[in-house]
């Protein structure tokens, strides 16, 4: 039975890059615990012999010709909702120490 | 009686010059701010729409729906307004194009004048989880309209448009069709391109129209459905289209989902549906009754699988490359920290965290590949029953629209709406939510289900249940 500690909240927090105040790292710990231990049904299912589904209409590789398509969008018009551009480019935060 | 009439025949009245397009539209602004209180609208598109509807009147752009208004639900990417998801996070987002389904319609001569409230991303089943606002239901302002496509459903019942389109992932235009009191549409998984649809479940996403009527509906899928380049999942539509759906119930097999009409349910509930199906049964239609044995577990797979889908579809929003961004990062860590952190609302992070749980090394197998698995053993289970009958029969939701706040607290409580319409989702089949009457003065739906790409024939269907329930 999932039981989560502060500390698997906050490991899941880490991995999914979410800042969390400490209210809500309570309030995650105790409703992701009551939602996987609702979930923790299907472990008991019997499913011997059957493969995963991951695609349901039966559809395989749709492939196309790779080929370079004008849709007509504008450089400027697809960066108008970055938060920082220059020169065309999205600015963002310094990444190396 | 709604001031609209059927689409088809605004659509006619405007080509013949009997109607005109712009005021039309006048109408529907005008209906829209009327009805403000209710809070199903989160922008109009009116400069745009007022624009078009020029056109449409100077013969400009025709087509099958020329002149006719409707509302988007704000995770399509429509020109005119914003396109926010009802999200702090894309607030502020202008489409630099348009989702597919919106050109296809446009294309027709259909006119975009509002785009409506939801849950955040389509998380939710009452537009509660909007970081904006919560819809009223039409039938009662102390009530939610359902979700995710809450405002889609309440647009249309306030008589905003003749129709509204909105996306159903788990159940979001069924749910809020029965809790509002109108017909929602699920198509066949694929039959709708997403193309420009702001993703929440992938592998269940389909996109639908909510209407007045079965017939209206059968018209807008007929536009929107089929191949689509820009969307790899697309199968080809019923190359006789959505249009023929004139039949009789006459020897049709419908089977009543056993799991579904449990004594657990609402005995009201299930006297409005026993009450149906004792009509078809009197036009001819055979009724039996059967078990989908599974079915009970399909919402602990979907909420396995829909947040762990999440989880990998949020994760551009980083806080580079969307509107919201937290300013105050000192380095990149902890920009995508702070953006996320303080970006999503309560839901999404609660699904991005499921998500990411159940993804997790160590964990993947036992929730992840056991939620496929048994997803395999549903989809077995729905094709051996559409073996023994054509169509199945159920409710859409256990409950009517539940009061606002009722449920916010708690989140397993909220995702408990979903547990009859989550199954059609997992295994891929069309499903509709039709009108079926009223408890203690609110709307209840009626759910019928159809085998994979048999939406035409599950319209016919509906076309004559609808005429039984009038």
């Amino acid at each position: 039975m999932a039981k989560l500690t502060r500390e698997d909240v906050l490991k899941l927090a880490r991995l999914a890059r979410l800042e969390l105040s400490d209210d809500e790292i309570e309030n995650y710990r105790e409703e992701l615990s009551e939602i996987l231990q609702y979930v923790e049904q299907l472990q008991d299912v019997d499913v011997n012999g059957l493969k995963p589904t991951n695609q349901v209409t039966g559809l395989t590789n749709v492939t196309r010709e790779d080929e370079v398509r004008d849709y007509g969008y504008d450089t400027e018009d697809l960066l108008k909702n970055v938060p920082k551009v220059k020169d065309h480019q999205i600015q963002v935060k310094r990444m190396l120490g | 009686m709604s001031q609209w009439l059927p689409i088809a025949d605004i659509a006619a009245k405007v080509q013949a010059g009997e109607l005109k397009a712009a005021d039309l539209v006048e109408q529907a602004l005008k209906t829209i701010n009327d009805k403000k209180e209710y809070d199903a609208i989160i922008a109009t598109t009116e400069s745009r729409a007022r624009g078009r509807a020029k056109q449409v009147d100077a013969g400009k752009i025709k087509g099958r729906l020329a002149g006719v208004p409707f509302i988007a639900k704000d995770n399509f990417l429509a020109f005119g307004a914003e396109t926010t998801a009802a999200s702090n996070m894309l607030k502020g987002f202008t489409a630099p194009y348009q989702a597919t389904a919106i050109e296809k319609l446009e294309a027709e001569g259909a006119i975009c004048v509002a785009k409506t409230n939801l849950d955040a991303f389509a998380h939710g089943a009452s537009t509660e989880n909007s970081d904006f606002f919560t819809t009223k239901n039409p039938y009662d302002k102390t009530r939610v309209p359902g979700g995710s496509s809450g405002g889609s459903a309440a647009a249309v019942v306030l008589d905003m448009a003749p129709f509204a389109i909105g996306t159903d992932t788990g159940g979001s235009i069924r749910q809020p069709a029965s809790f509002s009191g109108c017909v929602g549409y699920k198509p066949t998984y694929g039959l709708v391109s997403r193309s420009g649809v702001v993703a929440m479940a992938s592998s269940t996403d389909v996109i639908g129209p909510l209407t007045r009527s079965v017939e209206d509906a059968a018209l807008v899928l007929d536009v929107m459905a089929g191949r689509d380049d820009l969307d790899s999942t697309t199968i080809e539509a019923d190359d006789q289209g959505y249009l023929k759906i004139d039949s009789s119930v006459q020897g049709k097999k419908i089977g009543i989902i056993r799991e579904h009409m449990a004594e657990s349910l609402d005995p009201q509930i299930i006297d409005v549906i026993d009450s149906t199906v004792k009509k078809l049964e009197a036009d001819g239609a055979e009724i039996t009754e059967i078990s989908l044995p599974s079915l009970p577990m399909a919402l602990a797979v979907y909420y396995i699988l829909c947040p762990a889908e999440v989880s990998s579809n949020l994760a551009r929003y980083d806080g580079q490359r969307y509107p919201y961004s937290y300013t105050e990062a000192k380095d990149m860590d902890d920009s995508y920290f702070g953006s996320r952190g303080r970006g999503f609302g309560k839901e999404a992070k609660r699904r991005i965290m499921i998500g990411t749980y159940v993804l997790s090394s160590g964990y993947y197998d036992a929730y992840y590949k056991q939620a496929q698995t048994v997803r395999t053993k549903l989809i077995n289970e729905f094709n051996e029953a559409f073996r023994q009958v054509d169509f199945l029969v159920g409710p859409v939701a256990p409950t009517t629209a539940f009061k606002i706040g009722e449920n916010i607290n708690n989140p397993l409580q909220m995702y408990l709406a979903d547990i009859m319409t989550v199954g059609v989702n997992l295994v891929g089949n069309p499903a509709i939510s039709l009108p079926a009457g009223e408890i203690d003065g609110l709307p209840v739906g009626l759910q019928l289900m159809a085998p994979q790409k048999a939406d035409r024939e599950l319209l016919a269907l509906a076309k004559s249940t609808e005429a039984l329930l009038v």
